[in-house]
């Protein structure tokens, strides 16, 4: 491609960025406008301003910044701790049929329980602590990690495998620079799921078993009647939602840079 | 001017070499009985219908796959590396770089890295792939990357190269460039080769006998000599009269062959 050929295509893509804030905008004005001409009870559904007076108040006095670390250090801390090992014994069921064969009916069991189900239980092991929200989060993250970690490398073009045995691959060899690399963009895609259930069981877990987090203040929000804080919640969840997924994007983009655009 | 290489590739005995796949219907004899003497430093042919179990044949002296019986004796003394292969699709790893995967033979067998980035050098080199060496294979044409496959091959020194239709996916003049390169590669470094194809031109283009292959199970049925000197210019061999009658000759003995094949595969 050339140098001018690149740089239209940027320019695109700036474009294209800058029309995807187009619709929510739209939808922000007509939420304004229909409040404003009266139509539903503003005490229920606060106007759009309303939730941005109150997004201002709540970080000049410090409570919104506070709850945001304190959830995103639970979300990321049960992301991270939930990945990795998905990650690590995926690649171990695609290499070891031993593996796959213990581990495969465990994921078809505990896979579809909902995991904020066990959160009472978590809670009688872990008690009321940090780690009890990290946990669930980590369990929930697990899942979606594993399924498509061994997807990835058991589903690896045969061709890279031959290729491997035929130049005299060792097995560390064929794990660490072909069945882990080949697996890679399933892996990612395995990740993003998880981040973002993530956000849900972690959210959700501070509804029931928290006093600090956005969740938390949510549920609280929602038990005092504070419609307009309890949207501030909801707001900042997604925006926290938005900024990971772009910032997992631009590491996916580092990490695989051979994946086709 | 041929200049002789100073040394030989290995020679490769068969003996009885049969396969038998084992399938939900059934067993399939893929080849039978097969006896091949392959001298050392010689361009062997295999032309055969397609499911005629060529390519198994070839994956089997690739140690990719284990023969149901017979013995494959492959004398190698003297080389680094027995052998090497090259599929019909490159199969160079889409996650490492030109460099990388030309030196991937070199890595796995522990040769240490400054060595290895000479030996890489000279191999991409070899092929004119030095100005792509940071690339990635999705950033190269279907030719660049099976000049990349072909360098990964003759980087790691090995005494018998196994291609398997390595040109069959490129277009015309790619593909008459490559054999070129390729003939020109294998006179000045003397390894054996073993190269299936399905065109017959090809087969004379290149090798010093050709074997023609039954379908189903796969045997050799005749092993033809082809007489051309060495250094082939391929393009001026091609409008010969001797080209043109081995040409007919190979495909009279292959003809029965692709017919058998699609009569059975209708019947299947």
């Amino acid at each position: 491609m050339s140098m001018s050929g690149r740089g239209e295509a940027a320019r695109h893509l700036r474009q294209e960025r800058l029309l995807y804030l187009l619709s929510p905008i739209a939808l922000l004005i007509l939420w304004q406008l229909a409040i404003m001409a009266g139509l539903g009870d503003r005490r229920f559904v606060p106007a759009p301003t309303d939730i941005a007076e109150r997004f201002w108040l709540l970080c000049i006095s410090g409570e919104l910044p506070w709850d945001t670390v304190v959830t995103l250090w639970r979300i990321l801390a049960g992301f991270l701790i939930g990945a990795i090992p998905g990650i690590a014994l995926g690649l171990a069921m695609a290499m070891w049929r031993g593996v796959r064969i213990v581990v495969d009916p465990l994921i078809a069991a505990l896979f579809p329980i909902p995991k904020l189900a066990l959160m009472p239980l978590i809670l009688l092991a872990f008690g009321f602590g940090e780690t009890s929200k990290i946990v669930v989060v980590a369990i929930g993250a697990f899942f979606p990690v594993i399924v498509n970690t061994y997807a990835g490398a058991a589903n690896i073009d045969k061709i890279y495998i031959d290729v491997a045995r035929n130049y005299g691959a060792s097995p560390r060899v064929m794990f660490t620079r072909v069945v882990f690399y080949g697996a890679l963009p399933l892996i990612f895609a395995g990740l993003r799921v998880a981040l973002a259930i993530s956000f849900i069981i972690g959210t959700a877990a501070e509804f029931i078993a928290a006093k600090s987090g956005i969740g938390y203040l949510i549920w609280s929000s929602w038990e005092l009647l504070q419609v307009d804080a309890m949207f501030v919640g909801i707001v900042t969840i997604g925006l926290l939602g938005v900024i990971t997924s772009t910032l997992f994007i631009e590491v996916e983009r580092k990490v695989i840079p051979w994946k086709a655009p | 001017m041929t200049t002789e290489p100073a040394r030989k590739g290995a020679k490769i005995e068969i003996a009885g070499l049969r396969k038998i796949f084992e399938t939900p219907r059934g067993t399939v004899e893929a080849i039978a009985d097969i006896d091949l003497h392959i001298a050392a430093g010689e361009f062997f042919c295999i032309v055969g219908p397609s499911g005629c179990g060529k390519s198994t044949l070839l994956r089997i002296l690739a140690g990719l796959e284990r023969q149901s019986a017979g013995t494959i004796a492959v004398d190698s003394a003297g080389w680094a590396v027995e052998n090497a292969m090259v599929f019909q699709d490159s199969g160079l790893f889409p996650w490492m770089s030109v460099e990388e995967n030309v030196g991937f033979g070199l890595m796995t067998r522990g040769v240490p890295a400054a060595e290895r980035a000479v030996r890489v050098e000279a191999a991409m080199r070899l092929v004119g792939l030095t100005q792509f060496r940071r690339h990635f294979p999705h950033q190269l044409s279907g030719g660049m990357r099976q000049r990349g496959a072909i360098a990964r091959a003759f980087v790691t020194d090995p005494a018998v190269l196994y291609m398997d239709e390595p040109f069959a996916a490129l277009d015309a003049q790619n593909r008459t460039i490559l054999q070129e390169e390729l003939v020109r590669l294998w006179e000045t470094t003397g390894k054996t080769v073993v190269y299936i194809t399905h065109s017959i031109d090809e087969a004379l283009f290149l090798g010093d006998r050709t074997a023609v292959m039954t379908a189903h199970p796969g045997r050799i049925k005749e092993i033809i000599d082809v007489p051309f000197p060495h250094p082939r210019n391929l393009m001026e061999l091609s409008v010969t009269p001797v080209f043109g009658e081995l040409k007919l000759k190979i495909w009279r003995v292959l003809e029965d062959e692709v017919n058998r094949a699609r009569a059975s595969e209708d019947g299947a």
